[in-house]
């Protein structure tokens, strides 16, 4: 484990290789929900939160479970599951103890069940950082830190996305191109602007 | 049935009109190879996800419904990946990571949601195979121009001599013009029908 690694993880992950422009990860959420800037940034700050959490349950589940009862290939079921479950737990939690940031989360926190970023990060994980059926060394670490990446990376192209959006609406835009079909457009160019990080090495 | 069927291909195609499923569509979608084998890879799942759901739909508890369902695809998915592992590995290599996603791919949870847990097997079987071969259509459709754009070839055949390829068609920003340009498109079609 070192630290130039993390680095690596970091670039990589919220950059060159980010969770919906470059891996289109979420990408339902992304052009649904990046209209404005509120919902956009209460649906990025959920989805960090339990792409890391994600991470951590996941890793622990395939190294300690899955693993020493070769059980590798029932990882999509049980991870499926267990995000669903927290999620769910998260929610009834939310609700019961911190009203106010349950009505910010409102509606988008159950909606992360079927977000492909959460299960995508998972799989990630398991495919990079275990080689063979087993954990490389501070594999822990770079999942966790991994999850927090792509929660980061799926922050900044929501942030990004939903400032251009709103000024759009100002706009007169053809009709055809309305919602859906312009928001592609827009993240083809965000795509493009981001393919300048390829090629970054340490 | 046939209604049911014939929907999925163009009146409700999932991924242009219902604007369903649209990660694995863009991910996948450098080569026609790819599209088709991913296409094929959720036509499986949704077959059988459609049809165990809607035979077991008076069983399932209304409140846990979701994770009933998420179950049931998963293992179909689990079915298709292992299948895809031992009878094209190349595929798989190619596909990656977005074999298991087929679990959170929208169109197969919308079905169930939408239509398996309402309507009877035989209905539920036809509007999977509809929903799944629209879905691989447009799948065809948005690679081959993805890989005629970014290459030059489809299916490694030579379509037009001195065609430059603009490699960018091959890479996510490419994907994402692309997609975008066809809703435009079949937006604006739709717009002159009404």
């Amino acid at each position: 484990m070192n630290i130039s690694q993390f680095l690596t993880i970091f670039i990589s992950a919220v950059f060159i290789y980010n969770v919906i422009l470059s891996r289109f990860l979420g990408l339902c959420s992304f052009v649904a929900i990046s209209k404005e800037t509120k919902p956009a940034l209460a649906m990025s700050l959920a989805v960090m939160f339990v792409t890391t959490m994600s991470s951590i349950l996941t890793w622990l589940i395939y190294r300690f479970l899955l693993i020493p009862f070769h059980l590798e290939y029932l990882s999509t079921i049980s991870f499926i599951l267990v995000i669903a479950t927290f999620v769910q737990l998260v929610e009834m939690v939310i609700r019961k103890f911190a009203p106010p940031l349950y009505r910010f989360f409102g509606i988008y926190l159950p909606l992360i069940t079927v977000n492909c970023a959460v299960l995508g990060v998972a799989v990630l994980n398991i495919d990079m950082f275990f080689v063979k059926g087993k954990a490389i060394a501070g594999s822990f670490y770079y999942s966790v830190f991994q999850g927090i990446c792509v929660g980061l990376g799926y922050t900044l192209a929501m942030l990004l996305m939903s400032g251009i959006r709103e000024r759009l609406e100002l706009c007169n835009i053809p009709k055809a191109l309305k919602d859906f079909p312009l928001a592609f457009i827009i993240a083809s160019i965000m795509s493009l602007a981001f393919m300048g990080f390829n090629g970054f090495k340490f | 049935m046939i209604k049911e069927f014939l929907k999925g291909l163009v009146k409700e195609n999932p991924t242009f009109v219902l604007v369903l499923g649209l990660c694995p569509t863009l991910a996948v979608s450098v080569s026609v190879s790819n599209g088709i084998g991913m296409g094929v890879a959720a036509t499986f799942v949704l077959l059988g996800s459609n049809t165990i759901i809607s035979l077991i739909k008076n069983i399932i508890p209304d409140k846990i419904r979701i994770p009933c369902y998420i179950v049931v695809i998963a293992t179909f998915v689990t079915i298709a990946e292992m299948m895809m592992k031992a009878y094209a590995p190349l595929l798989d290599r190619a596909l990656g990571i977005y074999v298991p996603l087929i679990v959170v791919n929208c169109i197969v949870l919308g079905r169930a949601e939408a239509f398996a847990c309402k309507n009877s097997v035989g209905k539920s079987f036809f509007d999977a195979l509809g929903m799944g071969i629209g879905f691989t259509l447009a799948l065809v459709l948005i690679s081959s121009l993805r890989e005629y754009l970014g290459t030059g070839k489809i299916l490694g055949f030579t379509l037009a001599k001195g065609f430059e390829p603009a490699f960018i068609f091959g890479m996510p920003s490419g994907a994402l013009l692309v997609i975008g340009l066809l809703l435009g498109f079949f937006n604006l079609l739709k717009n002159r029908e009404s």
